[in-house]
């Protein structure tokens, strides 16, 4: 099982390539013109990464999350949830890129396969930038009246966070 | 304005903090690194996600989204039983949601948008429950391979990055699954 999900990708590359081919696309142009546009993504990324992860090492350095978090401990305790993953769980709904800062910070302060690291890393994948998304589509189409639509996305969001923790004691444990 | 207040307030946070316990130099030396990391980060992950863009493109191209989408058509049918009778609409959430499981971010938020305006045509200014289940899917991750977190994983020196695969899908069902009995609920409960 492990070997599989560490052949998953260069299998999963290969039999794309493949399946493409045999459709007669231009698999490496193809290939090559995605990397490009990949590349406009991360310039994108760059200057508000800059700006949040600025703001996310002053805020570490000066002590202020740990006494959030210290505060919250007991309550995340019960919920099975490390105090460590506050920052991330609040920025999460907010900003994308705020969160990839947070997240690889924890990654590479407790290492990528401790249970910390890898529960980040569960968080940002299973979950959305909830609050950006509503103000994208309920803006676009003039929705003024939101309804339910906001606590009924937090309900996922907490769920995601909730289930990130469990699912990495289960497969890892 | 939402991440001016948020930004400024994290900052103004810091100074203060950092001031009264006496940690001043270390949130002066904290906003020099912070700013280079940040740029180190955004290399070191930048061949992945590129490549996985690269590997996106192909699929789209080959049509692989496509055939996912009208795999997905007879679920979603059920999703949105007030949309059903309208194949444009339809049409347009199977892509915005084969497009999202396949992690093509770019693609599928006008997919989704082309659905959610010909939903709010029906109710101008209101969310009706078709459209809260749109968003709310929306705000869910069901994308099925996170590359960009796999990156910076990678970035990290793991040698599997993509060991949390079944961890990801397990949080990201569990998730989804969630939302969509949300608004199920919400729905039944909710006046305008």
């Amino acid at each position: 099982m492990d070997l599989f999900f560490t052949m998953l990708v260069p299998l999963l590359i290969g039999a794309i390539a493949v399946y493409a081919a045999l459709r007669r696309v231009d698999v490496y142009t193809a290939l090559v013109q995605g990397a490009g546009s990949g590349l406009d993504t991360l310039l994108h990324i760059v200057p508000a990464l800059v700006g949040l992860m600025t703001a996310v090492y002053m805020l570490r350095a000066s002590g202020a999350l740990e006494l959030l978090a210290g505060a919250l401990a007991p309550l995340l305790d019960r919920l099975g949830l490390p105090s460590q993953l506050l920052p991330l769980m609040l920025v999460r709904p907010i900003s994308g890129s705020a969160a990839l800062g947070v997240g690889a910070e924890l990654i590479s302060t407790y290492g990528s396969d401790s249970d910390l690291g890898r529960t980040a890393a569960v968080m940002l994948g299973s979950t959305e930038t909830t609050f950006y998304t509503i103000a994208v589509y309920f803006g676009a189409v003039g929705i003024t009246k939101t309804r339910y639509a906001v606590p009924a996305a937090l309900c996922a969001d907490l769920t995601g966070f909730l289930a990130a923790a469990w699912a990495v004691r289960v497969c890892f444990g | 304005m939402t991440m001016t207040l948020i930004w400024t307030g994290m900052v103004v946070l810091s100074i203060l903090c950092g001031l009264a316990t006496g940690r001043g130099p270390a949130v002066a030396a904290a906003a020099v690194e912070g700013a280079a990391a940040a740029v180190e980060l955004s290399l070191s992950i930048a061949g992945m996600l590129c490549l996985w863009t690269g590997v996106m493109e192909v699929m789209r191209q080959s049509g692989l989204a496509d055939k996912l989408s009208r795999l997905l058509s007879p679920i979603l049918r059920r999703l949105f039983p007030q949309a059903a009778g309208d194949r444009a609409t339809m049409d347009a959430i199977s892509a915005n949601v084969s497009a999202n499981l396949l992690g093509l971010g770019n693609a599928a938020t006008p997919l989704g948008l082309e659905a959610a305006r010909r939903m709010a045509a029906k109710s101008p200014g209101v969310a009706s429950d078709m459209l809260c289940m749109l968003v709310v899917c929306n705000t869910a991750s069901i994308q099925l391979i996170p590359t960009t977190v796999a990156s910076v994983r990678a970035a990290e020196g793991c040698a599997a990055p993509f060991d949390i695969l079944p961890a990801v899908w397990l949080a990201s069902a569990l998730s989804v699954g969630v939302g969509i009995l949300a608004c199920k609920v919400f729905a039944r409960v909710w006046g305008d």
